[in-house]
């Protein structure tokens, strides 16, 4: 069984309005287990609603989205999916504890094994000396790592990632880029990563999936078989350029036709 | 110089100022024979003893008998002021109350809010001193102990600026707080408790320190038809009765009444305090600022 499996799916806004948006068409794609699937394309190609379509944030007009065999609202509700956006949107009101507790609370788990999960999870994204803090206490990008840490700590199959690093400067952004892998490579999580930085992108993933805007659709999926565990110096890597040459030249057909 | 230090001088260097614009208004007409220096035109206030008693003599009259014989004015207005607060704490609490719950009920239903809101419009531009009345004769027919009317009626004020900022705080999340909550398949009671109220909570003091103010003025207003005994509302329209004689003790109830206004407003301002950490304060953006931006600066270095 895929982790997640997606045919024929459409979304439109507005349908019959002279705002008619056909944001996302004949999608098919099919991720499995572990995978890292970076999606990437140019502004307006449907790749934020792609994932707001297999995270359950918003319904298709057709077609079917499979998470682990299931639907998106009953993987919703089974608590499949961690969620990290562009904005960290932490609690301001909560400590970096109770941020990362906040899930456990929400489903029931008593606050003893709450407080042990969270300080394993801050461990895991090296933030526990900062568990006391709170938010605007917290650089950028550890505000990000608390969001990281809050979206895994209740061990979701899937992780649904919308530009988290996209307003992180270059050089926390490439640091995060390998957090994120290492921490990946000790939860096993498949991970959904929209971005449209092709470096990053090709970094991170197993395969990388580009969209044309208008209307949003899959144009090709390209295979990154970097060796695994990618570290700074896979960012040097003759092969990382040429894969890096092949996405790029995959956006710009799109941006062409 | 610490910052309450600071606001304590600013409010009394006010205080001076307010104080010397009434004196020297007063000793202008005096000195002029009434109208505008160098000209014939009228002043807009007259600045005889009735219409303008010296500050000072507001003063002296808070410190002697109300009456000949009796208590000293500043306690028979306290002792007023202290039974009026009675309704309007019961006032400030019941209409904090039903105004929280609207803002939870508009929130929660977008029909109940379209239905309900041009309603809860409606009863505040509706006079008090016409609503007054009808409460008090309503309640009359029930029996009820009429200081718990004016605090029906300080209520009726009360409960509209919490309603207002206590929607507007709970709506205050992103998008983004909301669609996480709802990836986390939290029920609306969860998302309502853990992350709305919680963000409501700056929004809702500045409105509880308008409520605290309004409940002092429902309150006094709903003592007149309810022709209490005690209070401050018996004591203004008696010393409005007698202004011709005493004008000077119409202005000391009416300095006595705004005490207890800023009196109860600090109580709430306090429990922000204590409630709100600086940063999260709405109106102390400024000075939330200063800690903020040091602790930032002691964290990266």
């Amino acid at each position: 069984m895929s982790a997640l499996s997606l045919r024929g799916v459409e979304k439109v806004f507005n349908p019959g309005s002279d705002q008619e948006v056909r944001a996302v068409h004949g999608v098919d794609l099919s991720v499995e287990r572990g995978e890292f699937i970076s999606v990437i394309g140019p502004s307006g190609c449907g790749k934020s609603t792609l994932l707001r379509l297999i995270g359950d944030l918003t319904p298709p007009s057709s077609g079917t989205v499979l998470v682990n065999g299931k639907t998106p609202a009953k993987a919703r509700l089974d608590r499949d999916y961690g969620m990290v956006f562009q904005s960290a949107t932490l609690l301001e009101w909560r400590r970096v504890q109770a941020n990362v507790e906040l899930p456990l609370e929400i489903m029931g788990m008593d606050a003893a094994e709450r407080s042990r999960q969270a300080a394993a999870m801050l461990e895991l994204v090296q933030l526990d000396r900062f568990a006391n803090h709170y938010p605007w206490q917290l650089s950028g990008g550890m505000q990000q790592r608390v969001a990281i840490a809050r979206a895994l700590v209740f061990k979701p199959s899937i992780l649904l990632m919308d530009e988290p690093f996209g307003a992180l400067d270059e050089m926390t952004r490439e640091r995060m880029q390998s957090e994120l892998l290492r921490i990946r490579a000790e939860t096993g999580t498949t991970v959904v990563f929209v971005t449209h930085s092709i470096p990053e992108a090709v970094f991170l993933s197993t395969r990388v999936v580009i969209m044309s805007p208008r209307p949003g659709t899959i144009t090709e999926v390209v295979d990154i078989d970097l060796p695994e565990p990618r570290s700074d110096e896979t960012r040097e890597d003759q092969h990382f350029f040429e894969l890096l040459t092949g996405v790029r030249e995959g956006l710009r057909a799109v941006e062409d036709s | 110089m610490s910052p309450n230090a600071r606001r304590l001088l600013s409010f009394l260097g006010i205080l001076a100022v307010l104080v010397a614009v009434w004196e020297g208004y007063k000793w202008m007409g005096t000195a002029t024979g009434g109208v505008w220096p160098g000209t014939g035109i009228d002043l807009p206030v007259r600045t005889n003893e009735r219409s303008m008693p010296h500050t000072w003599d507001i003063i002296i009259a808070l410190l002697r008998p109300a009456r000949r014989g009796g208590d000293m004015l500043l306690l028979v207005l306290l002792k007023a002021a202290l039974f009026t607060w009675r309704s309007a704490l019961l006032g400030f609490v019941l209409g904090s109350a039903v105004g929280f719950g609207l803002g939870v009920l508009f929130v929660r239903s977008a029909l109940a809010e379209r239905g309900l809101m041009p309603h809860v419009v409606a009863s505040q531009t509706v006079p008090i001193l016409a609503i007054a009345p009808i409460l008090v004769v309503w309640a009359g027919r029930l029996n009820v102990t009429r200081w718990l009317v004016v605090a029906v009626v300080s209520a009726y004020l009360a409960f509209f600026p919490v309603a207002i900022n206590t929607l507007r705080g709970l709506r205050s999340p992103d998008a983004t707080a909301s669609e996480l909550m709802r990836s986390y398949a939290a029920t609306p009671n969860q998302v309502l408790w853990k992350l709305q109220v919680p963000a409501a909570l700056p929004y809702l003091f500045p409105a509880l320190k308008i409520a605290a103010t309004a409940s002092i003025i429902g309150a006094i207003v709903g003592e007149l038809p309810a022709s209490m005994p005690d209070g401050l509302g018996r004591a203004i329209l008696n010393f409005a009765a007698a202004f011709s004689a005493a004008p000077e003790k119409l202005f000391a109830s009416i300095l006595v009444a705004s005490l207890v206004g800023i009196g109860f407003v600090g109580i709430v301002v306090l429990a922000e305090r204590i409630l709100i950490p600086p940063s999260r304060r709405l109106e102390d953006v400024g000075e939330a600022a200063g800690p903020r931006g040091r602790a930032l600066k002691e964290v990266v270095a």
